[in-house]
């Protein structure tokens, strides 16, 4: 699995922002370099949601931070309004950030405690100004409300006398008072309540559509992606695997690692459980990724070159669906695809210097099929 | 040990655990009831808030503050336990995991001795003893190349083997009870798959019964035998697994597992959230704690406390208009008819609280 | 669309408004700075204020404090010192000199030198240590460098080494037990600032565009004021206390009176022995706000380590 290619890259006066093969790589003592991100590239559409999922590890989270150069990322260019952020200085990239907002996992560690909300809030409006002049302050009442909060109360209370969700609601119409094109939501849901939950997201919802806003969306997990998200890409150990439609990827899932996250998710109506494979082993170390395909030490599907050379970023039939893979499964579908089907069991590969020894997960494996509940 | 299989491994009781605070008694728990044979599992879910931690920490003996106030009834094999100190039961009668596996394992500590100390002071296990069963466990638990991992301290794992370790150490005592607190919240999907499949086979095959609390229906679903929904220290509803799902009763469970975005459901679906937030703890409203919120509200609910009542194959529910009976078609039907519930929240024409 | 929620009462299971702490009884009970703390505040004012006025020449006559009252004398007219009575609240010293009097001077220079401690320790240690904190790399390896050293070395030995070297004036002592708090509280504020620094509300202020400077004063600063205040009371313990200790070992301002040269000067011969309240006047004025200051600094921290919630 691969992030090279850029065969799913988009053209046009409305793509806002164009990733370009993005690097992440930090130092980790002597053990060598962690390599967080390597080589990415996606782009985002002006008013749409681009869902980023996966589980730890796989970098979505630091993505979303190099984009908005929090910090610099390694290697490769963010485009946004014909310039790259990666090259630009300290002080251009300070003129740009208005316009790239971002809210965060933690409710409660996102705002500063010994600030009043509202204060919080029109910090944006401090920093800037009357500049541009469409900040006023009638705007952050205005904001608040929006967010479903009083303002009058926001004036008096600090963040601890907030719920989670609301506090999220603050976070939200803090990033909305500078007016940006562009929220990038870290994992905005995962600390909540189921409950709350869909208030915050029914919220996220409204606020785009009323601002008009683009939306990056982070989440591990995968339900609320589909909902949020118009197109998703999926990542793992630093690299994408697929990325495209929303529905096209949901419908017929081509990545192995894919398919093996949608048959996981313990919903009482998984679609997906038929089809899913168990993933085998250990996630990897990020500082020693395996060669070739990240993800062939714990794919059902592995062969020798998928060991060997790193799978291009390819399109799943004629849709917007691109998948990096060798292999990439198929489900029943009425058109024809020259994919290759799951291969007979084979040799186990020899895994990477040090991947771990898979005997006792496979006597595992073995013992719960002999012990079928 | 011939003890009986059909008496239960724990009675509750009309069980309540409060606070003391400023304003009064936190009602935390508030008159629990449920038996759980051996062998079996029972999941609770709820949201924060909803008092499952503090009733399964107090059946523990695991008071947070001298604050803590405990009454009713908690018997463990026959014998009554509450109020008691139970820590002779920690580790070898009822064993505990939590949530967060990078807080609940000692950071100083190789793992191999974490899981060996169990070993050595319930079992009186030797140190060569305990090496070797603790390299079993490890197996058990699937942690690949025990041997080695015997010597790595917590944070030289990864969050699912973390969590394997600490389903180790609770298992090495042998427990009849395991009481699994929200124990792959924390961690990925494919994990939590994983863990959770885990934990049903250790259970199969010790005959050990498992409370699994979680905030999430599905996961208590299809790995549960019987399902216990908790909301503001009371319960709800309380059924075997299957016929929870199929024939939902009460309001706050319709409406949990309605709230969240579903794989089969199309994108940008509008979701449902259950607006407003729980009761105060200290000073509940008088009736149905859920009625402020319940898209079914009616008159009685603000004023009644409704009782539990037990449907056909031990399915119990504490409501008035319960979902899927003429009653609460009647009520819903009521409220979209005059725009609102009886606690004043809207209600649009197609009975979606906005 | 979304209604405005009613906000003001916050999640009660998760949210704790109040700061609250169980006691013995078992009852929990709103955390306030307490009934202990208003008193230390009220004697520090006390004694400032007093030690303040005692300049103005209306105050000084106000209380009598230049004792314009006859000098006690003895029969062969020498004069002599008298324990404490209602003319004289503490007594007299072998000068007869009112002891009352004279220690509220002396506080004027004793808490200067302990104000002027925790100014400099504050506005100096405080500051490098938000930097080192929030810049990291070369500026704190250079500045926990210079906090290591000042550590390092002996306090007392390095009073003793100014004050003899420089001159033994007001400037020089506070000055020297000021840079002695450099360190202690520019660690403190260093370690604090290294905490708050990680949080995403710093990101997020990064990301608005704030600008290095306001982000350290808006956003950090408002976080490590306290732990720091509190370290700094305590610090103002130590340096009164620290000039006493010069006091007695001659090294103090060598013109007006401070705590510990009263308390030196009564300890001379068999004063202490003859005429205890020379000593004890000034000894109980440092213990009282020595005990001020000790318990206030505890009281704050303990009272504002409680605002956060868990979810």
């Amino acid at each position: 699995m691969a992030g090279t290619g850029d065969a799913h890259l988009r053209q046009g006066d409305e793509i806002l922002l164009r990733v370009e093969d993005l690097v992440v790589e930090f130092p980790a003592g002597r053990k060598g370099r962690v390599h967080a991100v390597s080589g990415v590239s996606f782009d985002v559409a002006e008013g749409e949601t681009l869902g980023l999922v996966g589980e730890s590890g796989c970098g979505k989270s630091t993505t979303a931070r190099a984009l908005i150069q929090m910090p610099r990322p390694t290697g490769g260019s963010v485009w946004y309004n014909s310039q790259d952020l990666a090259t630009m200085s300290a002080g251009e990239m300070r003129e740009v950030r208005p316009d790239l907002q971002m809210i965060f996992q933690d409710p409660i560690s996102s705002l500063n405690p010994r600030r009043k909300v509202y204060e919080i809030v029109s910090e944006g409006l401090s920093v800037w100004g009357n500049k541009q002049g469409a900040f006023t302050e009638g705007r952050v009442d205005e904001l608040i409300e929006a967010v479903g909060l009083d303002p009058r109360v926001a004036r008096e209370k600090r963040p601890h006398e907030y719920s989670g969700g609301q506090c999220q609601r603050i976070s939200v119409a803090r990033a909305l008072v500078l007016d940006p094109r562009v929220i990038i939501c870290d994992e905005p849901v995962s600390a909540l309540d189921v409950s709350v939950q869909a208030q915050v997201l029914n919220m996220l919802e409204d606020m785009k559509e009323r601002y008009g806003l683009t939306l990056l969306f982070i989440s591990h997990d995968l339900s609320v992606v589909k909902n949020i998200s118009d197109r998703v890409m999926v990542m793992y150990l630093g690299k994408i695997c697929e990325i495209g439609d929303g529905d096209l990827i949901f419908d017929s899932p081509s990545h192995p690692y894919t398919n093996a996250l949608l048959g996981a998710v313990p919903d009482p109506d998984n679609p997906y459980t038929d089809t899913a494979e168990l993933l085998e082993g250990e996630l990897p170390s990020p500082i020693n990724p395996p060669s070739g395909c990240r993800f062939h030490t714990r794919c059902a599907y592995a062969q020798d070159v998928c060991r060997t050379d790193e799978p291009q970023i390819q399109q799943v039939s004629d849709g917007d669906h691109w998948v990096a893979c060798h292999f990439p499964v198929q489900r029943e579908t009425e058109t024809q695809v020259e994919v290759a089907e799951k291969p007979a069991p084979k040799a186990p590969a020899a895994p990477p210097a040090d991947s771990v020894d898979d005997s006792a997960f496979a006597a595992l494996k073995a013992h719960r099929e002999t012990n079928l509940r | 040990m011939s003890r009986a299989d059909s008496e239960p491994l724990l009675e509750v009781t009309d069980y309540k655990v409060g606070f003391k605070t400023e304003r009064g008694m936190a009602k935390a728990v508030d008159g629990v009831s449920f038996t759980l044979p051996r062998g079996s599992t029972l999941g609770i879910v709820g949201e924060s808030g909803s008092g499952k931690s503090v009733l399964n920490r107090s059946i523990m003996g695991l008071v947070a503050s001298r604050a803590q106030v405990e009454t009713g009834r908690v018997k463990f094999n026959g014998i009554e336990i509450a109020n008691t100190d139970r820590q002779a039961f920690w580790g070898t009668k009822m064993s505990m995991i939590f949530q967060d596996p990078m807080t609940s394992l000692n950071p100083v500590m190789r793992v191999g001795r974490q899981i060996g100390e169990p070993l050595r002071q319930h079992l009186g296990m030797s140190r060569a003893e305990a090496k070797e069963r603790a390299i079993e466990l490890m197996t058990s638990v699937g942690i690949p190349s025990p041997a080695q991992r015997i010597k790595q301290y917590p944070h030289e794992l990864s969050g699912g083997m973390r969590q394997r370790v600490m389903i180790a150490i609770a298992l090495a005592g042998e427990p009849e009870l395991l009481v699994a607190d929200e124990p792959t919240t924390a961690l990925d999907v494919t994990v939590q798959k994983f863990i959770l499949d885990l934990l049903g086979d250790l259970q199969a095959n010790r005959h050990m019964a498992m409370t699994l609390i979680t905030h999430d229906l599905g996961v208590a679903r299809g790995r549960t035998d019987e399902i216990m929904v908790m909301y503001s220290g009371r319960v709800m509803e309380q059924a075997p697994t299957d016929d929870l799902f199929s024939n939902m009763r009460h309001p706050y469970t319709a409406a949990l597992l309605d709230s969240s975005p579903k794989l089969s459901h199309a994108k940008h679906t509008r979701l449902r959230p259950i607006p407003g937030a729980p009761p105060d703890i200290v000073a509940p409203p008088p009736g149905c704690r859920f009625a402020a919120r319940c898209r079914y509200a009616q008159a009685r609910c603000l004023v009644e406390d409704p009782e539990t009542r037990i449907m056909s194959g031990n399915h119990k529910f504490a409501c008035h208009f319960p979902v899927g009976t003429d009653q609460g078609a009647e009520a819903l039907a009521n409220n979209v008819a005059t725009g609102h519930t009886a606690a004043g929240l809207k209600i649009s024409p197609e009975g979606v609280l906005v | 669309m979304t209604d405005i929620l009613n906000d003001a009462t916050p999640d009660p299971t998760t949210a704790r408004a109040e700061a609250s702490a169980t006691d013995e009884a078992g009852f929990v009970r709103k955390k306030t700075l307490g009934f202990g703390f208003w008193l230390s505040i009220s004697w520090l004012v006390l004694i400032s204020l007093a030690a303040f006025l005692s300049q103005f020449d209306w105050f000084v006559e106000l209380l009598s404090l230049d004792g314009e009252e006859e000098k006690i004398k003895d029969d062969s007219g020498f004069l002599i010192a008298e324990a404490p009575s209602w003319g004289h609240l503490m007594g007299t010293d072998t000068l007869a000199r009112d002891v009352f009097s004279r220690t509220i001077y002396a506080a004027r220079v004793s808490l200067v030198v302990g104000f002027s401690a925790i100014v400099i320790g504050m506005s100096v240690g405080g500051f490098f240590g938000i930097l080192a904190g929030y810049f990291r790399g070369v500026i704190d390896a250079v500045v926990s460098f210079i906090f290591v050293c000042l550590l390092s070395f002996p306090a007392l030995v390095l009073a003793l080494l100014i004050v003899s070297v420089v001159d033994r004036s007001l400037v020089t002592i506070a000055g020297t037990l000021g840079i002695l708090s450099i360190a202690p509280i520019g660690m403190l504020s260093r370690a604090a600032t290294l905490q708050v620094a990680e949080r995403d509300f710093v990101l997020a202020a990064k990301t608005i565009g704030a600008k290095n400077a306001r982000i350290m004063a808006r956003e950090i600063l408002p976080n490590v004021i306290i732990p720091m205040a509190a370290l700094a009371l305590l610090g103002m313990a130590v340096a009164i206390v620290a000039e006493a200790g010069l006091a007695i070992l001659g090294l103090s301002v060598p013109q007006g009176v401070t705590w510990g040269k009263l308390i030196a000067a009564g300890a001379f011969g068999n004063d202490l022995k003859d005429s205890p309240w020379i000593s004890f006047g000034p000894i109980i004025m440092l213990f009282l706000t020595v005990l001020s200051l000790n318990y206030a600094g505890d009281r704050i921290r303990e009272y504002f380590d409680v605002k956060e919630i868990s979810l």
